[in-house]
């Protein structure tokens, strides 16, 4: 027994040191956001001397953080509503119908999803281009973007969840009377609450997170999202790493709190679409 | 007539928006794509198009930046993927013991993962640049040269997804049957010989998918690339997705940048067809 206690202080030990090594980097950025140019220059280990709460203050104004955060939010939050809403639609109709259509193009989603972002980019930014259908620089055009690229994985999810939902409920409500659209509203959308939870966060990080397409697609300063933001204000300001850190840190804090709040959901949903 | 004609125009109505959009933004591309590769598209607006064969497969095949791409994401991906599947590995043993903090960790261990590899890499840009000098004591940093720069790579690769990669094994290990693990505890088998006859045997299918879910992720790699080295020294260590970028809107070269892209389209797909082979496998043994 004491041997086992031995065992587990060691492990508690280990644990602990991997943790704080694990989350080291966070300290270093934070702790050097709040240090002054002169401070960072000749210590970049330590607590800052004095807190230098300004840095924050340039790098809100020089990022434009609220209005980047407003762009990635907008855009996020729009995408995911279609692509739940959208994406359950089609899973619903694609099970519940059974024919060789439906069969064909359910596989074409299954298989496009092969299909890497890079693969299509130079032809999409074309096609979306300002002689064709001028949909670049445009909140709307990016949104679209994103419907298409995450309805793939999506209908997949819904798919594989709707399958398993008996059919006993839906012909009750036909009997009563009830409509395709009351039936998917009230009895489809409300049991299909977990999937979509997961439906949403994959594709939420992935949104929230991407850089590529919106480097290839919003150009504009006004319509620029958090990565966008970042990116400009860490190459202009690469020399003064006080303000760099400080626009790093205010494009983490975001992401942490809503990890922290939606932990469980967040590891389960992510688990979840690695499995599949 | 009358109800399979409403039947039909529900299940286009229902499956439309997804549809549309679907194929506007990944069908047409595609198609519109393969297309382009034996073409001299440059993607000036209003400019003729003409079909030219095989020209560019040929081009891209001969040139050297390509070829150092490949080169540097074969070597990176190497590095990447040992790394990842070692320390998730290690770090889902740790977290699946009997101990306080083994959930706390876990939250630990995962957040990076959320985090985008944009804002990653500028983190590790400087902990290369004015950390790890720092510590070592050394004037030089990893990121001036390429064989250090893949490997910084890898590290922030792994920093990144090590939690992702153990939150899939620490499921595959609490997978394992408790009896089997107390059974060879009673005939006086050590965690040693636990880990080795018992954990690893039973945590293998799901190595094999991780395994390719991390080759993939290597393969794609591109934020971490722009953010830590952006290409630099003189595009030395870019890697085959910013390769395609560059081609394009570097060197103006659409056509043979859409080559690159079919080129890589290809690699990943492969890559993803095995590991979708392996783990339905899983799924029919288990």
């Amino acid at each position: 027994m004491k041997n086992y206690n031995k065992k587990r202080l060691i492990l508690e030990g280990i644990g602990l040191i991997l943790g704080i090594l694990y989350l080291s980097p966070f300290y270093i950025i934070v702790s050097n956001s709040l240090k002054s140019k002169r401070n960072i220059l000749v210590d970049t280990m330590g607590l800052p001397t004095t807190l230098q709460f300004e840095n924050y203050t340039t790098a809100i104004e020089k990022m434009e953080f609220y209005k980047s955060f407003i762009n990635s939010a907008w855009i996020t939050f729009l995408s995911l509503i279609a692509l739940v809403l959208f994406s359950s639609m089609a899973a619903w109709i694609l099970v519940r119908t059974k024919s060789k259509i439906s069969t064909l193009i359910f596989m074409m989603f299954v298989a496009s999803m092969l299909i890497p972002f890079q693969a299509v980019m130079l032809p999409l930014v074309d096609f979306f281009g300002a002689n064709k259908l001028n949909l670049l620089n445009n909140r709307f055009g990016i949104v679209l973007m994103y419907i298409g690229f995450g309805s793939s994985m999506s209908i997949f999810l819904f798919h594989g969840f709707i399958k398993s939902i008996p059919l006993d409920l839906e012909n009750a409500a036909y009997m009563d009377g009830c409509n395709v659209f009351q039936i998917f509203y009230h009895i489809i959308l409300p049991l299909i609450k977990p999937i979509s939870v997961t439906v949403a966060i994959l594709n939420g990080i992935w949104i929230w997170n991407d850089f590529l397409l919106p480097s290839l697609v919003l150009q504009e300063k006004a319509l620029r999202t958090i990565p966008l933001a970042a990116q400009y204000f860490f190459g202009a300001y690469s020399k003064d790493w006080h303000l760099a850190m400080a626009g790093l840190t205010l494009a983490i804090i975001p992401v942490i709190i809503f990890y922290l709040l939606a932990q469980k959901h967040i590891i389960k949903g992510v688990t979840n679409g690695a499995m599949k | 007539m009358k109800k399979s004609m409403k039947r039909k125009l529900i299940f286009w109505g229902f499956l439309g928006p997804s549809l549309i959009a679907f194929t506007i933004v990944v069908l047409v591309p595609f198609v519109v794509g393969i297309y382009y590769s034996f073409t001299d598209w440059n993607a000036v607006p209003g400019s003729t198009i003409h079909f030219v064969g095989l020209v560019n497969y040929k081009n891209v095949f001969n040139d050297p930046q390509l070829i150092r791409a490949f080169r540097n994401t074969f070597i990176y991906s190497f590095y990447a993927v040992f790394l990842i599947n070692t320390i998730g590995f290690l770090l889902a043993l740790l977290v699946t013991q009997k101990m306080r903090s083994a959930n706390l960790l876990r939250t630990v261990f995962f957040m990076p993962n959320l985090i985008g590899g944009l804002i990653l890499g500028y983190v590790w840009k400087f902990l290369f640049l004015k950390i790890v000098p720092n510590i070592f004591q050394t004037d030089g940093n990893m990121l001036s040269k390429p064989s250090t720069a893949l490997i910084a790579m890898a590290i922030v690769a792994t920093w990144q997804m090590g939690g992702y990669i153990m939150v899939i094994y620490v499921a595959a290990i609490q997978g394992i049957p408790s009896e089997l693990l107390e059974a060879s505890k009673i005939d006086g088998a050590n965690s040693w010989q636990n880990i080795k006859s018992i954990i690893f045997p039973l945590v293998a299918p799901a190595f094999t998918v991780s395994m390719f879910l991390t080759l993939r992720s290597a393969f794609m790699i591109y934020d971490v690339n722009v953010s830590l080295t952006n290409g630099d020294p003189i595009r030395s260590t870019e890697l085959i997705a910013m390769g395609i970028l560059s081609k394009a809107y570097k060197e103006l070269n659409f056509a043979q940048g859409q080559v690159q892209a079919i080129l890589f389209f290809v690699v990943v797909a492969s890559v993803s067809m095995i590991q979708v082979y392996y783990s339905k496998k899983r799924e029919v043994e288990m």
